[in-house]
């Protein structure tokens, strides 16, 4: 069992995890959130923060797979964790038809919402691939834009969602 | 904003989590899913000294039926009971509340134990469980103790847990045949804190009408609230009340704060408008 220290911030601890393939080790002080590491530690800026308080979803990132919050998760609870981001799924290619559609669709304007919100979108294309615009609606409603009142940005998902029915 | 400097451990057993918790005592905060806790560490509403992370407490994250009970331990997330087949049969009002909950990356990481001892009025999973007439089973040094889910709510954001304990497990009693529940809610917008939201659980009689019947509004108070006057109009006649009488039964009921969404009027008249359809549903189920 470990001990408090006088001054808990200074105890930085060491994190070891996967972030889009690469494995990274770094001392992290325990308050840091998972996007301020992505950004401010390992250079990732596509993880947007926003409101810090997990009501916006700019910080959108995948976490052992699953989409979270990357505000409302501490660097160090990702320790021995596998993280993808923005950066990370978009060199993969896995989400090329959703970006190209979000660029089609004009789903897009300032782009501070937009990589949250593509990372949201492909975890319901891959979970409910027969979606329709209330349920897309329903999936994306934890991701805020205000640019382009959301009608794009449903239709680009759907038609990703159609295209790839399609095969 | 960010959170003020804080340590952190993860535990690794239940055990180990009492000595940090007797070392340290409201010092410490247990962190689960976080969605509610990271949060106010971030708008500097709570700085604890120490977080105790239990997420690697494997052996709290299940879904199991053991004899007339459905159990559930306190680490399980909302993405968890919400695909379990477990919960859509046998506790078919959790199934129904954990889509109102947030959104799929906050469901992807809360607990259903950190819901029920954060103890937010306005949360869904609190009032479900008074409705289902759970037991919340909290764990300390000196044992177990087994507390009825109406007797561990004590006020806003206050429970029955006492220092140096933590909730492990939630046993809810198993749906019968005729069992019936309807989880309904006023929000502005999906995922929202509802303004009024209503757990409704009972057992249909055989020959018409309710049997037994739990109406259990959240939003409406300091803690998930009994509708009684409610249920016994429900209880006491062969059909369903009218609106008027729902709406006389809140005003008994309900003492509903004030705040920007709503006043107490309004809360009483959408909790009898909530009480009226979620009855008209379950009658016809």
């Amino acid at each position: 069992m470990s001990t408090l220290t006088p001054n808990p911030a200074a105890r930085e601890v060491l994190i070891t995890l996967q972030v889009n393939g690469a494995t990274v080790t770094r001392a992290v002080e325990p308050r840091t959130h998972l996007t301020d590491f992505l950004r401010e530690d390992l250079g990732l800026t596509g993880s947007h923060v926003g409101c810090e308080h997990g009501v916006c979803g700019a910080c959108t990132v995948r976490l052992d797979g699953a989409i979270v919050r990357g505000c409302l998760v501490l660097a160090v609870q990702a320790d021995g964790a596998r993280v993808e981001t923005i950066e990370g799924v978009t060199a993969s290619g896995e989400i090329a038809d959703l970006q190209e559609a979000f660029v089609c669709r004009n789903a897009l304007q300032c782009g501070f919402c937009t990589p949250g919100m593509l990372i949201c979108a492909a975890e319901l294309l891959e979970k409910k691939p027969q979606a329709g615009r209330d349920e897309i609606r329903e999936f994306i409603s934890g991701n805020y834009c205000r640019c382009t009142g959301y009608e794009a940005i449903v239709d680009a998902i759907e038609t990703t969602a159609a295209g790839r029915r399609k095969g | 904003m960010k959170p003020a400097p804080f340590a952190y451990v993860r535990a690794q057993s239940v055990a180990e989590v009492f000595d940090h918790l007797e070392a340290h005592g409201d010092d410490a905060r247990l962190l689960a899913g976080g969605q509610s806790l990271i949060a106010t560490l971030a708008l500097r509403l709570s700085a604890p000294a120490l977080l105790v992370d239990i997420n690697s407490l494997a052996s709290l994250r299940f879904i199991e039926r053991r004899g007339e009970a459905v159990v559930i331990g306190a680490l399980t997330r909302y993405c968890d009971i919400e695909n379990d087949p477990i919960v859509a049969q046998f506790v078919p009002l959790l199934a129904q509340a954990i889509p109102h909950i947030a959104h799929p990356a906050i469901r992807n990481r809360g607990t259903i134990g950190g819901s029920l001892a954060f103890a937010d009025p306005a949360a869904e999973l609190p009032a479900c469980m008074v409705a289902l007439e759970a037991t919340l089973v909290v764990a300390g040094r000196a044992g177990e103790r087994r507390i009825a889910a109406d007797d561990f709510y004590q006020g806003m954001y206050a429970t029955a847990l006492g220092a140096g304990e933590m909730l492990v497990r939630i046993e809810i009693p198993a749906a019968r045949a005729n069992t019936r529940a309807r989880l309904m809610e006023f929000s502005r917008r999906h995922g929202d804190y509802a303004i009024v939201g209503l757990a409704a659980n009972g057992l249909l009689h055989p020959g018409g009408g309710f049997e037994e019947l739990h109406l259990v509004f959240f939003g409406c108070g300091e803690r998930p609230v009994r509708a009684a006057h409610a249920e016994a109009l429900v209880l006491g006649a062969p059909g369903l009340p009218s609106h008027a009488r729902l709406r006389e039964a809140m005003a008994a009921d309900l003492d509903p704060q004030s705040d920007l969404q709503a006043g107490p009027d309004t809360r009483r008249h959408l909790a009898a408008v909530l009480a009226g359809r979620a009855l008209a549903t379950m009658n016809r189920q």
